[in-house]
């Protein structure tokens, strides 16, 4: 077997494991589930509205599933990548209001700036935290969840929500901050579909997060960390500076969320916006075996399953969008029981190890 | 007692055992040794019933037994201990030892009964375990006997012991040689895996050598010597003794002054020690593991917190306290870790990302826009360097660290310390797991290093190989030196004594 169809298999045995147990659920609730997932899929994949809103659900899933990868490369579990897109997204929508004037060619490179440093930002904090004093980046990165959702929904409801507004929503950005919509270059794709930019954004990055993991000095500093912490500083490599410098690249991916939610999709700080991006990102991750190729297609996967649901709730007797969530649940179960399928191989034929 | 014959397994491409044939006579030690790979450990599994062979015979007491499972080599009287124990570490010693033939009635464990026959087992023996205890509370020495134990509560008369004294200080080493002793006169029979030579002749009757998988000799352990035992592990000539020309010593390379190291909880595990190290010599330290080599080699490296240091450390004269592993690196200190899969290798990473740990950030691996990217050429030029160098197989850049022999690894890693060209190198137990061919070639390497200048700190748990290789001799003692000697005239008795005793 070649190195990648190993890394597939699991996975693969994953998905197909959910959907067949998915698949026993429907039939007990009184539905096909032949046509529930013809339903599904056939949504989910639909042109033009099917296709641009799954890939637009996955834009965020990339982000956050690369900045799980990332810290998962050092060895660190980034359960915040929710907090630092919060974060990120108000902080970008502050620049697009404080700077609504500004003409594009300056005001779009100094949103950017504020999604990634912000979300830099708030991923660092547990990362110092743990360099400095040890303190578990788990428990800290779900504390700053709090601690963003917060922060950033009293600024919105006391200081910058609109007289009047009875929504959880800042003012709008200024224009210039606005990128454009794949509806403005594809013809007969409509432009109310929020498909923007931030999505070949979120696929360079997958490139950018490859070339830095694997062909940077920085990477390979940031991966030996993660492989084997005293192996890296036997090698002269500074532990604490790796922990700092993986939270802020994860940081600011999870930050690159803000991207496509303020500057492509609703062009203001909604509260509330994100529907589980940055938890769904841990899945992303794992799915995608800590690969940037595999966070792609893991995400896509999402986005169908997410986008598809809500058709399921609409056209199908008796299964909800729930059924979704239960898919969800089963892939990262069977993801994360991977050993007992390697175990379960194990017997079926046995792989004896060589030792004399 | 046990025989097999013709014993032939395969595991894929790897003839594994080619017609083994191995008889072991009642009532006494047998050694099979031969190097990693040899198949010595298959064919001992195979007589476990862990393995079934894919043709050939096993005897027991003289007659064909078909041996499927441990279960039924357990039933047969043959006990194994493995190089890895096997025991519940927050279990008691009486626990473990019942664990799988729990006595008493299926809601009741009998665990009285049983202590008082481990107790019994454990003085008719000599082997001073509290059945009672914890097993996590004891020492690795201890533990081993409980493995022991585990087998003699079984009923085993043939006890199969892989690499038992691995784990084992030297002290703890001749303790274990008793038990067996006293074991071979109560009628058990032993078989030990091994490939320390020395320790074949101290205790074993006889010998069956293996390579590649073939029984290539059968010996009485009296009619034998290391040399010939080597030749025939090995297939060729070996060199036992280091051979080395006189040093030329010249000026100081490393300095230690009053060096205290003390641990997280406040322990001192380095109470004051000074000492020189000089261009173009071998300094050696003796001593019994634990007695604060690990912490001294680790401070030089810069891996230990300045906070818990004291005294000084001086390379070319130059202070060392306060500078990190990094900046100690381009200082050209080099260092052979004592445990190579904790420190010394990613296991994950392949062999070529493993080659250039330490100087991955600097040209020529680092290279482009500022030295940011890695450099694929430089990256392959240097694994193949290495690779070819110092004879690390396979000859495969891509694989995982994690694939090779230990011996292998360690190549790897000497290659890469070498590879700087180091001015002083700090080297810890740098034959452990390492096959008694690649240990001629490592200490070769190292006594080329030498003549080429660099001043080597060698930290070394065989005492043979650290007289052997060490131009002078340190003796550390409870973090203490307790004396230096000449390791050309002192004998091992002295050595051992200010080991032991510390004076």
């Amino acid at each position: 077997m070649t190195k990648l169809a190993r890394e597939l298999l699991f996975p693969l045995i994953a998905v197909l494991a959910a959907f067949i147990v998915g698949g026993i659920l429907i039939l007990l609730v009184g539905d096909n589930p032949l046509d529930t997932y013809r339903l599904l899929l056939g949504a989910a994949l639909s042109w033009p509205d099917g296709i641009g809103y799954t890939l637009f659900q996955a834009t965020p899933l990339i982000f956050t599933g690369l900045a799980v990868l990332v810290g998962f490369r050092c060895g660190l579990f980034n359960i915040g990548a929710e907090g630092q897109l919060y974060i990120a997204a108000f902080a970008t929508a502050w620049v697009g209001i404080t700077f609504a004037g500004w003409s594009s060619w300056l005001l779009i490179p100094l949103c950017f700036a504020a999604a990634i440093l912000t979300g830099a930002f708030w991923g660092a904090i547990p990362g110092v935290l743990k360099a400095r004093f040890g303190s578990h980046e788990v428990i800290n990165t779900i504390m700053l969840n709090f601690i963003a959702v917060a922060l950033v929904s009293y600024f919105t409801q006391y200081h910058y929500k609109v007289p009047g507004d009875p929504i959880m929503e800042t003012a709008t950005i200024g224009p210039g901050a606005h990128i454009p919509r794949f509806g403005r270059f594809i013809p007969n794709f409509p432009e109310r579909i929020p498909l923007n930019v931030a999505f070949l954004l979120a696929l360079l990055c997958c490139l950018l997060v490859y070339l830095f993991l694997w062909r940077t000095k920085w990477g390979y500093e940031i991966r030996a960390t993660g492989s084997n912490p005293s192996a890296a500083e036997y090698g002269g490599i500074s532990i604490r500076k790796q922990i700092v410098l993986a939270m802020a690249v994860s940081g600011g991916l999870a930050g690159m969320v803000a991207i496509n939610e303020v500057l492509g999709y609703r062009y203001r700080y909604y509260d509330g916006f994100s529907d589980n991006y940055g938890f769904t990102g841990i899945a992303v991750a794992l799915l995608g075996r800590n690969h940037p190729v595999g966070v792609i297609l893991a995400a896509l996967l999402f986005a169908v399953l997410q986008h598809g649901g809500i058709y399921v709730d609409g056209f199908s007797e008796h299964v909800t969008k729930d059924i979704v969530q239960v898919l969800q649940g089963i892939i990262i179960l069977f993801v994360a029981a991977e050993s007992f399928f390697k175990w379960l191989v194990g017997r079926v034929r046995p792989v004896e190890r060589l030792r004399a | 007692m046990l025989e097999l014959r013709e014993i032939t397994k395969r595991f894929g491409d790897v003839l594994a055992n080619d017609h083994v044939n191995i008889v072991v006579k009642p009532g006494t030690i047998h050694a099979i040794v031969g190097e990693n790979g040899a198949g010595k450990s298959t064919a001992m599994r195979i007589a476990y019933g862990f393995y079934t062979p894919d043709s050939g015979e096993i005897l027991v007491d003289g007659q064909v037994r078909d041996i499927r499972s441990p279960h039924d080599a357990i039933a047969l009287g043959i006990g194994m201990v493995h190089q890895h124990f096997m025991l519940v570490e927050t279990m008691t010693v009486a626990e473990n030892i019942v664990l799988g033939a729990e006595p008493g009635s299926a809601l009741e464990l009998d665990l009285k009964n049983a202590a008082a026959q481990i107790r019994q087992l454990s003085e008719e023996f000599k082997l001073a375990v509290n059945p009672h205890e914890p097993v996590e509370h004891l020492s690795v020495g201890q533990q081993q006997r409980v493995e022991l134990l585990k087998a003699l509560y079984r009923h085993a008369r043939l006890l199969i012991l892989d690499e038992p004294t691995a784990v084992l200080t030297p002290l703890e080493v001749e303790e274990f040689f008793g038990i067996l002793r006293r074991m071979r006169e109560q009628g058990k029979t032993v078989i030990i895996i091994t490939h320390k030579l020395s320790e074949v002749l101290a205790i074993s009757d006889e010998v069956t050598v293996m390579r590649d998988g073939k029984v290539v000799g059968r010996v009485q352990t009296k009619d034998t010597n290391a040399a010939e035992l080597a030749r025939m592990m090995v297939g060729r000539e070996v060199l036992l003794r280091v051979e080395k020309p006189e040093p030329h010593a010249g000026e100081t390379a490393l300095e230690v002054r009053n060096l205290s190291v003390i641990t997280s909880t406040g322990a001192k595990r380095v109470d004051d020690i000074s000492f020189k190290v000089h261009a173009g010599e071998i300094v050696g330290i003796a001593g019994v593991e634990g007695n604060g080599q690990t912490e001294l080699i680790e401070a030089l490296a810069g891996l230990v917190d300045p906070a818990y240091i004291t005294g000084e450390m001086l390379a070319d004269g130059k202070n060392l306290n306060s500078l990190g592993a990094r900046v100690r690196r381009e200082l050209g200190i080099a260092h052979i870790p004592e445990d190579r899969h904790r420190r010394g290798l990613l296991l994950e990473f392949s062999l070529a990302e493993n080659s250039i740990l330490g100087v991955h950030y600097r040209p020529p691996i680092a290279a482009y826009a500022g030295n940011i990217f890695l450099d694929e050429n430089a990256i392959q030029k240097r694994a193949t360097e290495i690779i070819e160098g110092f004879d690390v197989r396979p000859r495969n850049a891509a694989l995982p660290a994690r694939a090779l022999s230990g011996g292998n690894q360690q190549k790897l890693i000497i290659g890469r310390e070498y590879h700087v060209h180091p001015k002083v190198l700090l080297v810890s137990q740098p034959t452990r797991g390492v096959d008694i061919g690649a240990i001629e070639f490592i200490h070769r390497q190292l006594v080329t290093l030498r003549d080429r200048g660099c001043a080597i700190l060698l930290v070394s748990a065989e005492l043979e190989e650290v007289t052997s290789l060490s131009d002078r001799l340190l003796i550390i003692h409870e973090g203490r030196i307790a004396g230096e000697v000449d390791p050309k005239v002192a004998t091992l008795e002295e050595i051992g004594l200010l080991m032991t005793r510390g004076h």
